[in-house]
C-alpha cells in the first residue's frame, strides 16, 4: 500500500455536538477501557470530516483516547466502513453478496453507473454520488438493495434509482 | 496431585511442569516429533497460534477424559493434561494438513529465494523442505507489493512476510513504543508503519533477528554475503544498554554483521540494542570469546564453505542421521 | 394459526415503546426473575432446552453454567447483534421492531448471571438500529428498569450499544470482543473461553439477539412448557429469515419442527417460488452452511419429510444434509447459476478473512480466485480438483470457524453439483451465455440401501 505523508493531512478536531456525543459514549465503558469507544468515535469523526477517515481524523482520535496512533491506523484500515479516500456526498454502497446477486443487483449496479456515467469505485466530477460495491449488509428478504449514508434503500428498482438521484440533485439544488 | 504431567508425543512420553504446551514439550523431548512453528516464539508474551504450522492430533485429551479431540490443535498454544496422546510427525493427517499450511504460506511469496539475505536462515525455507510438496496447482497471480524502509537500518519486503506478528510483539515489549502494525486485513493485511516514519528505537532491530523469513532484513548487511560464507563468532562488548553479548558474523576478518544470539529453536536468549547491531562494526569494539556454531539446525551449522583452517567441525546432534524425508 | 413467542405482538403498532410494550405484558418476566434466585433462573433455560441462536446452537443454559466467578471480578454479557451471515436479517428485525423484548432478555440474563454491565455489540452497518436501541434504552433507564436498584430489587445493571465498523469476522464471539475493546477484530485462541476470560479478561457470557430475547417467553411460561414446542432436542421457536427467488420474503417466527415442504410453499410462509419458477437448491441456515440441492430439500436422503429442526436439517451429515444455522433460508430457482453463487460466496469470505492465520488467509483468495476463472470460462478440469483440495486444507485447520464458513459451501456445491462446474469448464463458451438449468437436481432418487448393522 502507498504511504501516506504525514504532514498532507489537515488537522482535525470534534465539533462542540460531537464532543459531547464523545464524552456520553466514553462513559459506556470503565475509565480505563475507553479504547473501547474507538470504533464509535472514528464513526463519528469521519462523518463530520465528510465521510472521509484521514489520518488527521485518526490522529485526533489517536490524542482524544490516549493511545498510540498505529492503534488507530490498524483499526481503520481493518474496518471497510472507514473510507481512507475522500468519496462523494453521497455514496452508493450496493451490496452484491447472496440474495441480492441472486436477485439481480448486478443490474441495477449497472444501470446506475451508466445513469452517473461513472465506475464502481469512482465519484462523479461534481463531487456529489460515488458508487461502491460491499458484501452482505444484512437485509437480504429486501433485495436488491444498498446502503446510502447510515441508511438502508431496499427494493431497489431503476426507476426508484432514477428517483433517488433526482431528488439528491433537487436537494442540492434546492 | 502430582506437580508434574504425563505427555505421550509420538510414542515418546515425558513428564511436563504444569502449563507447559504441547510444543515446549516436544522440544523436550527432541527430534523429529518437534512440530514446525513459524509465529510461537518463546521469548515474546502472546505469540502463536496464527501460522497454523504446529498442528498435531490429539489423540486422547487427558487421563480422566480420554475423548480425542476433534480437530487438529496448534500444539504452541494448547497446554498439556495429565496422561495426553499427542501425534505429530507419525499422523498422516497432520502431514497433510502441515503441507497445506506450507503451501498456503507459499503461494503469495515471491520464492526469491536467490537474491535473498535470509536465505540460508529462513524457517520458510526449512519448512518447505521438511514439510512441503515439491509442487503447487497454484496458478493465480501472486501478491506484488514494493518493498520498502522501516528507517535507514530495516529492509520492509512485504512480499515475503507470513504475517507472523513477532515483529509487533517485539515492538511491543522491548521498544516501549510502537510505530508499526499489521494493517488492512485478509490477505491485503501487511505490516506498515502506515506514515512514513522511521521505527526509533534502542531496541528495534530486534525485530530482524524474530522475522522467520526475509521480510525485514539489516541494510546494514544487504546483499554483502550469502550467509553461510561468514564465520560466526561470539563476542561481547560492555554496553549500557543491553548485555552486549552478541555474535559477529565475519567476512574475511571484518565484521559484517551483528546478530542477537539464538538458540536451538532459533530464538534470541538475550535481546540486543540498536547501537550494538548497527554502529559497532570494527573489531576492536568487540573481545571475542569463541567460533560460534549455530545451535539451530541448518546449512550453516557445519559452517563447511569456510575455508578458513581454524574452522571446527561439530556434529550436531539429530542431523546427518536424520536426513529430511524424500520429495514426492 | 403457529404459535408466536418473540413475534407474539408483531401487529401492535408502537410496540417498540416502552408504554405499549408495558400494556402488553412486557417487563413483567422480568418482575417474576427479579423475586427468584439467579440460579433457578439458569435452571429454568437449562429445562427450555434453548440452543443459541446465532448459528452453533449450542445450548445456552450450559454456557451460562460455566461463567467463571471469581471475588471481585465484574461480570459481563455482551449481545451479539453483529449479524453477518449472508441471509440471515432476523435480529435486524427483532431489535428494530421490538427492542425491549432484547432489553427484558438482557437484564433477565444479566440477573441471572451476576452482571452488572451488559453491552449490545452491533454491526455498524445498522447505525439506524443502533439508534433506535438507544431510544428504547433511555426509555427504560428513565422507567428505572434499568440503572441503579432496578425496581427495587438492589439489582444495578446497565446495557449500552457499540457499534462494529464493517467486518463479518465480528459475528465469532472471541473476534466481537477484541471490537468491543477497541481493536481490530481478529479472533482469540481459545482456550480461554469467554465464560472465564472475555471481555476485559473478565468472565463473560456472548449470546445472539434472538437467544436473549428469547430468555423473555421462557421466564413467562416455564422453561418446561417452552421445551413442550418444538421436537426433541429443537425446542421452541425459531427466526427465520427467508430470502431469493421466493415469492414472500421476509422474517418468520416458526415452531421448530414444520416441514420444510409447508415453510416453502404454504402461504402462511413463503408462498412458493416466484414466478411459477422450480426450486433448483436452498441454504438453509445461512451463507457458510452446506447447499442443498432440491431433492434434498423438503425430503431427506431416506424419504422423509425434512423439518425445520437442528437434527432434520443436519440429516445425513454432511453427504446429503446441512445445518439450520442462523436461520439464513435462502431459495435458489431453476435460472440460477450455483458456480456463480459459490465464487459469490468464496468472494465475500476472501474479503472478510481477517488475516491473522494462513490457511484462511491465503486459503479464501485461492478459493475465490479458481472459481472465478471456472465461471468466466478460463478454467482446467484440474482447477476443480484444486478447489476441493484447497477447501479441505481450510477446513479446520484455522483459528476461528471462518475457516469452515469459507470451506464449506465450496465442499457442499461441488459434493451436488460438481456436474454443472465440469459443464463450466467443458463449455466456457457457452457457459458465458446461459445456465446449466435445473437439470436433474429436483428429481428423487432411489433411498440408499440400509447399511448392514452387524
Amino acid at each position: 500500500m502507498e504511504k501516506i505523508k504525514v504532514n498532507s493531512s489537515p488537522p482535525f478536531s470534534f465539533n462542540e455536538e460531537n464532543l459531547l456525543e464523545a464524552k456520553r459514549i466514553l462513559a459506556m465503558y470503565p475509565e480505563d477501557r475507553s479504547k473501547s469507544a474507538l470504533l464509535r468515535l472514528l464513526h463519528i469523526a469521519q462523518k463530520q470530516n465528510n465521510g472521509f477517515c484521514s489520518v488527521g481524523v485518526m490522529d485526533y482520535i489517536a490524542d482524544f483516547l490516549k493511545i498510540k496512533p498505529i492503534e488507530v491506523y490498524e483499526v481503520a484500515t481493518f474496518y471497510t466502513m472507514y473510507h481512507l479516500k475522500p468519496l462523494g456526498k453521497h455514496v452508493f454502497e450496493f451490496c452484491q453478496t447472496a440474495t441480492c446477486a441472486t436477485v439481480g443487483v448486478e443490474k441495477i449496479i449497472d444501470y446506475t453507473c451508466n445513469k452517473l456515467g461513472i465506475g464502481i469505485g469512482e465519484t462523479t466530477h461534481d463531487g456529489l454520488f460515488s458508487i461502491k460495491t460491499v458484501e452482505c449488509l444484512g437485509a437480504c428478504g429486501y433485495a436488491p438493495m444498498m446502503q446510502l449514508g447510515e441508511d438502508y434503500v431496499e427494493h431497489l428498482t431503476e426507476s426508484k434509482i432514477d428517483e433517488l438521484i433526482q431528488n439528491l440533485r433537487n436537494q442540492e439544488n434546492g | 496431585m502430582s506437580d508434574t504431567l504425563k505427555v505421550t508425543i509420538d510414542g515418546q512420553s515425558i513428564q511436563v511442569p504444569m502449563g507447559t504446551s504441547i510444543l515446549e514439550a516436544a522440544r523436550m523431548i527432541g527430534g523429529k516429533l518437534v512440530p514446525p512453528a513459524m509465529c510461537y516464539y518463546k521469548p515474546l508474551k502472546g505469540s502463536g497460534g496464527k501460522c497454523r504450522t504446529c498442528l498435531v492430533a490429539v489423540t486422547q485429551g487427558s487421563e480422566k477424559d480420554p475423548r480425542p479431540m476433534p480437530k487438529l490443535v496448534p500444539s504452541c498454544s494448547t497446554s498439556v493434561m495429565d496422561g495426553m496422546v499427542v501425534e505429530s510427525a507419525i499422523s498422516e493427517r497432520v502431514t497433510e494438513a502441515r503441507q497445506s499450511v506450507t503451501e498456503f504460506l507459499l503461494i503469495n511469496h515471491p520464492l526469491d529465494c536467490p537474491v535473498c539475505d535470509q536465505a540460508g536462515e529462513c524457517k520458510l525455507q526449512d519448512l518447505s523442505f521438511e514439510h512441503g510438496k515439491s509442487f503447487t496447482n497454484y496458478k493465480e497471480e501472486r501478491r506484488d507489493n514494493e518493498p520498502d524502509d522501516l528507517g535507514d537500518k530495516i529492509k520492509l519486503n512485504v512480499n515475503r512476510c507470513i504475517l507472523c506478528y513477532r515483529c509487533v510483539y517485539a515492538a511491543e515489549q522491548l521498544c516501549g513504543t510502537r510505530d508499526h502494525g499489521v494493517l488492512y486485513r485478509g490477505d491485503h493485511a501487511e505490516i506498515s508503519t502506515m506514515i512514513e516514519k522511521s521505527l526509533d528505537s534502542d531496541f528495534i532491530g530486534n525485530v530482524i533477528d524474530v522475522c522467520p523469513v526475509g521480510a525485514l532484513t539489516d541494510k546494514t548487511f544487504r546483499f554483502r554475503s550469502r550467509i553461510w560464507f561468514t564465520e560466526q563468532w561470539n563476542a561481547h562488548r560492555s554496553c549500557d544498554k543491553c548485555c552486549g553479548k552478541v555474535v559477529l558474523h565475519k567476512i574475511d576478518g571484518q565484521i559484517a554483521r551483528v546478530s542477537a544470539r539464538k538458540n536451538e529453536w532459533d530464538e534470541v536468549e538475550e535481546w540486543i540494542c540498536d547501537t550494538c547491531r548497527f554502529d559497532k562494526k570494527e573489531n576492536e569494539d568487540w573481545t571475542i570469546e569463541s567460533k560460534r556454531v549455530p545451535k539451530s539446525k541448518s546449512v550453516q551449522t557445519l559452517n563447511k564453505y569456510s575455508d578458513n583452517s581454524q574452522s571446527v567441525y561439530v556434529k550436531v546432534e539429530g542431523l546427518g542421521s536424520e536426513r529430511p524425508k524424500e520429495l514426492e | 394459526m403457529a404459535r408466536k413467542l418473540l413475534l407474539k405482538n408483531d401487529h401492535i403498532a408502537g410496540i417498540n415503546t416502552l408504554d405499549v410494550y408495558q400494556q402488553h405484558q412486557g417487563y413483567e418476566a422480568l418482575k417474576k426473575a427479579l423475586t427468584m434466585k439467579s440460579e433457578d433462573i439458569v435452571s429454568e433455560v437449562q429445562k427450555s432446552g434453548l440452543r443459541g441462536r446465532g448459528g452453533a446452537g449450542f445450548p445456552t443454559g450450559m454456557k451460562w453454567s460455566f461463567i467463571a466467578k471469581p471475588e471481585g471480578v465484574p461480570r459481563y454479557l455482551v449481545c451479539n447483534a453483529d449479524e453477518s451471515e449472508p441471509g440471515t436479517f432476523k435480529d435486524r428485525y427483532l431489535m428494530e421492531y421490538h427492542p425491549h423484548i432484547l432489553i427484558e432478555g438482557m437484564i433477565i440474563s444479566c440477573f441471572a448471571l451476576g452482571a452488572n454491565t451488559g453491552y449490545i455489540f452491533i454491526r455498524g452497518e445498522y447505525m439506524f438500529v443502533l439508534r433506535k436501541l438507544e431510544i428504547a434504552l433511555e426509555e427504560a433507564r428513565k422507567a428505572g428498569l434499568l440503572g441503579k436498584n432496578i425496581l427495587g430489587s438492589g439489582f444495578d445493571c446497565d446495557i449500552f450499544v457499540s457499534p462494529g465498523a464493517g467486518a463479518y469476522i465480528c459475528g465469532e464471539e472471541t473476534a466481537l470482543l477484541e471490537a468491543l475493546e477497541g481493536k481490530r477484530g481478529n479472533p482469540r485462541m481459545k482456550p480461554p473461553f469467554p465464560a472465564v476470560k472475555g471481555l476485559y479478561q473478565c468472565p463473560t457470557v456472548v449470546n445472539n439477539v434472538e437467544t436473549l430475547a428469547a430468555v423473555v417467553p421462557i421466564l413467562e411460561m416455564g422453561g418446561e412448557e417452552y421445551a413442550k414446542i418444538g421436537i426433541g432436542k429443537s425446542t421452541g421457536t425459531k427466526l427465520m429469515s427467508a430470502s431469493g427467488n421466493i415469492n414472500k420474503p421476509g422474517v418468520y417466527e416458526v415452531e421448530m419442527g414444520l416441514t420444510m415442504q409447508e415453510f416453502i410453499y404454504s402461504d402462511e410462509y413463503l408462498g412458493g417460488i416466484k414466478n411459477g419458477k422450480q426450486l433448483k437448491a436452498c441454504i438453509p441456515g445461512g451463507s457458510s452452511m452446506p447447499i442443498l440441492p432440491a431433492y434434498l430439500v423438503t425430503k431427506t436422503i431416506n424419504h422423509e419429510d425434512r423439518l425445520l429442526t437442528y437434527e432434520s436439517i443436519n440429516d445425513g451429515g454432511f453427504a446429503s444434509g446441512s445445518m439450520l444455522g442462523s436461520g439464513g433460508f435462502m431459495i435458489f430457482d431453476e435460472d440460477q447459476c450455483i458456480v456463480r453463487n459459490t465464487w459469490n460466496l468464496s468472494r465475500f469470505y476472501h474479503h472478510e478473512s481477517c488475516g491473522q492465520c494462513s490457511p484462511c488467509r491465503e486459503g479464501t483468495g485461492w478459493l475465490e480466485k479458481i472459481l472465478y476463472r471456472i465461471e468466466n470460462g478460463q478454467a482446467q478440469m484440474d482447477d476443480i480438483d484444486t478447489l476441493f483440495k484447497v477447501q479441505k486444507g481450510i477446513d479446520g485447520n484455522t483459528i476461528c470457524p471462518l475457516g469452515e464458513a469459507a470451506a464449506w459451501p465450496v465442499a457442499a456445491a461441488l459434493r451436488h453439483f460438481r456436474d454443472e462446474f465440469v459443464w463450466h469448464v467443458e463449455n466456457p463458451d457457452l457457459a458465458q451465455k446461459q445456465n446449466y438449468g435445473l437439470a436433474k437436481y429436483a428429481e428423487m432418487r432411489p433411498k440408499p440401501e440400509p447399511q448392514p448393522t452387524n
